[in-house]
C-alpha cells in the first residue's frame, strides 16, 4: 500500500465531506451493473457500510489492508464477496461494487481543474481501490471454491445410500461413474452398515453404473473381498447385457462371487441362503 | 506380560483380544488355547478382534496358526468383529486370512459354529443310514 499518512488523512477527509454525493453516485453505478437483481436500498446500505469502513481504515495511523487498523474494512469486504458468491453473482459483478468507488470519486472531484496535489491523491486512491478490489476478488474465488467443495461432498453423500432390504440383507444401489474416491466411500459405507446392522448379506447393484472397466471391477472386487474378511457375503446384481459383454471382453474374473441379473434375483438368492442356514441350524 | 483370557461358553471357547499382540502374548495365547481345547473338549473357537485397530501380517499369521492348531485338535475357528477399516487395509495390503472363517459379530459366529457342528452330525447320521442300507439296497 503506497499511501502516506498525509495522503490517507486527506483521502479520509475527501471521502467524508462528500459522503452523500459519493455514495449516491457509487450506488447508481453498482445498481446499473447488477441490472436490478438487488434493490437500490439494499445496495445503498452495503455501499454505506463499505464507505464507513474505508474512512475508518484511512483514519487509522498508517493505512494498510493487512494491518490491524483495517480489520473492519477487511470484514466488510469479506462479507460482501461472500454474499455475492453465494447469491450467484459473477466475478465482475462482485468486483464492480468496489471499483465503482473510483468512478464516483472522479465524478465528485473535478479532475480537469484540480491542483496537482488532488490529482496525486486521486492516483493514490485509485491504487488503494485496486487493492481492495483484488482482496474482494480473492475472497470471492475462495468462497466459490468452498461452495464447490461442499457440493462435491454432498453429492458423494447423496450418491451412496445403503438400504436395508430385509432382515440380514442390505443393498447399495450404485449410480454414476465409480472413481477411486467414490469407490472408497462406497466400500467404507457398505462395510460399516454391515457391522451396524449385523447383516451377513450385501447386494451391490450396478444398474446405474454406465460403464464397467477394469478399475471399477477392481474396486467392486476389493469391496467383496473386504466384506468376506469380515464374514459377510456380497452378491452383485444389475449387470446389463452390454456390461456383461465388456466384462467378458476385458477378461475380468468375478470368481465365485454370485452375480445376478436383477436386484430381485439377488434378494431371492440372499433369502434362500438365509433360509438354508436357518434350516441347517434347526437340525 | 499381558495374558488374553479364554472363556468357555457351552461348546465354544471365546477369546477376545483387547491388547496389542506381542510375540510373547501370541505364543502364550496359542498354548493356553491348545490346552483349553484339549481339557474342555470344545469343538469351536471364536476369536473376537473388535478391539484391534490394526491387523498386520503378524496378527494375521497368529490367527492362521491358531486356526491350524485348533483344526488339528478338531475345533473350528471363527474370527469375528473385524472392523471395516481393518478389512480395507488387509485388502489393500493384499493379505488374506486363508483357512479362517469369519463372521460379523460373536452372535453370528456362534450361529456359524452351531451350523457347522449340525452339518457334521448330519453327515454322521447319513453315513450310519447308508451303512445300514448299503449291503441290501445296492446290488
Amino acid at each position: 500500500m503506497g499511501l502516506t499518512a498525509e495522503e490517507s488523512s486527506r483521502l479520509a477527509a475527501l471521502l467524508d465531506t462528500n459522503a452523500e454525493k459519493l455514495t449516491a453516485s457509487w450506488t447508481d453505478t453498482v445498481t446499473a451493473s447488477l441490472r436490478g437483481r438487488l434493490t437500490r436500498a439494499e445496495l445503498l446500505r452495503q455501499v454505506n457500510d463499505l464507505h464507513g469502513a474505508i474512512v475508518e481504515a484511512l483514519r487509522s495511523a498508517d493505512f494498510d489492508l493487512t494491518a490491524g487498523g483495517s480489520g473492519s474494512l477487511r470484514a466488510a469486504l469479506v462479507d460482501l464477496s461472500r454474499s455475492r458468491a453465494r447469491q450467484g453473482f459473477s466475478a465482475s459483478e462482485t468486483a464492480v461494487t468496489v471499483f465503482a468507488l473510483k468512478r464516483a470519486l472522479f465524478d465528485v472531484v473535478d479532475v480537469r481543474s484540480a491542483d496537482p496535489q488532488v490529482l496525486g491523491d486521486l492516483i493514490a486512491a485509485g491504487l488503494m481501490i485496486d487493492d481492495l478490489g483484488l482482496f474482494t476478488f480473492e475472497n470471492y474465488a475462495k468462497t466459490r471454491e468452498e461452495l464447490i467443495a461442499d457440493q462435491a461432498e454432498q453429492l458423494l453423500e447423496l450418491a451412496t445410500p445403503v438400504v436395508k432390504l430385509w432382515e440380514g440383507v442390505v443393498a447399495i444401489p450404485l449410480v454414476g461413474t465409480l472413481d477411486s474416491a467414490r469407490a472408497q466411500v462406497v466400500m467404507e459405507r457398505l462395510l460399516e452398515t454391515l457391522v451396524d446392522t449385523s447383516s451377513p448379506y450385501a447386494i451391490i447393484d450396478i444398474t446405474g453404473v454406465p460403464a464397467v472397466d477394469t478399475q471399477v471391477a477392481q474396486h467392486i472386487l476389493k469391496t467383496v473381498v473386504a466384506a468376506r474378511l469380515m464374514g459377510a457375503e456380497c452378491i452383485i446384481s444389475g449387470i446389463r447385457p452390454q456390461i456383461a459383454q465388456t466384462i467378458v471382453a476385458l477378461g475380468i474374473e468375478f470368481g465365485d462371487i454370485a452375480t445376478k441379473a436383477t436386484l430381485a434375483d439377488a434378494l431371492r438368492h440372499a433369502l434362500r441362503m438365509i433360509e438354508a442356514s436357518r434350516k441347517g441350524r434347526s437340525n | 506380560m499381558e495374558r488374553v483370557p479364554v472363556l468357555k461358553i457351552g461348546d465354544i471357547l471365546l477369546v477376545s483380544i483387547q491388547v496389542d499382540m506381542q510375540d510373547q502374548t501370541a505364543l502364550a495365547l496359542q498354548e493356553d488355547l491348545a490346552d483349553r481345547i484339549v481339557t474342555t473338549g470344545c469343538h469351536g473357537v471364536i476369536i473376537d478382534i473388535t478391539g484391534l485397530d490394526i491387523v498386520d501380517s503378524f496378527v494375521g499369521r497368529m490367527l492362521s496358526s491358531i486356526a491350524s492348531i485348533s483344526r488339528v485338535l478338531d475345533a473350528e475357528t471363527v474370527v469375528v468383529g473385524m472392523r471395516p477399516a481393518v478389512a480395507i487395509t488387509l485388502v489393500e495390503l493384499g493379505l488374506s486370512l486363508d483357512g479362517i472363517r469369519t463372521a460379523l459379530n460373536v452372535e453370528l459366529g456362534m450361529e456359524l459354529l452351531a451350523r457347522a457342528r449340525a452339518a457334521e452330525s448330519d453327515d454322521f447320521d447319513l453315513d450310519l443310514d447308508l451303512d445300514g442300507f448299503g449291503s441290501s439296497a445296492t446290488p
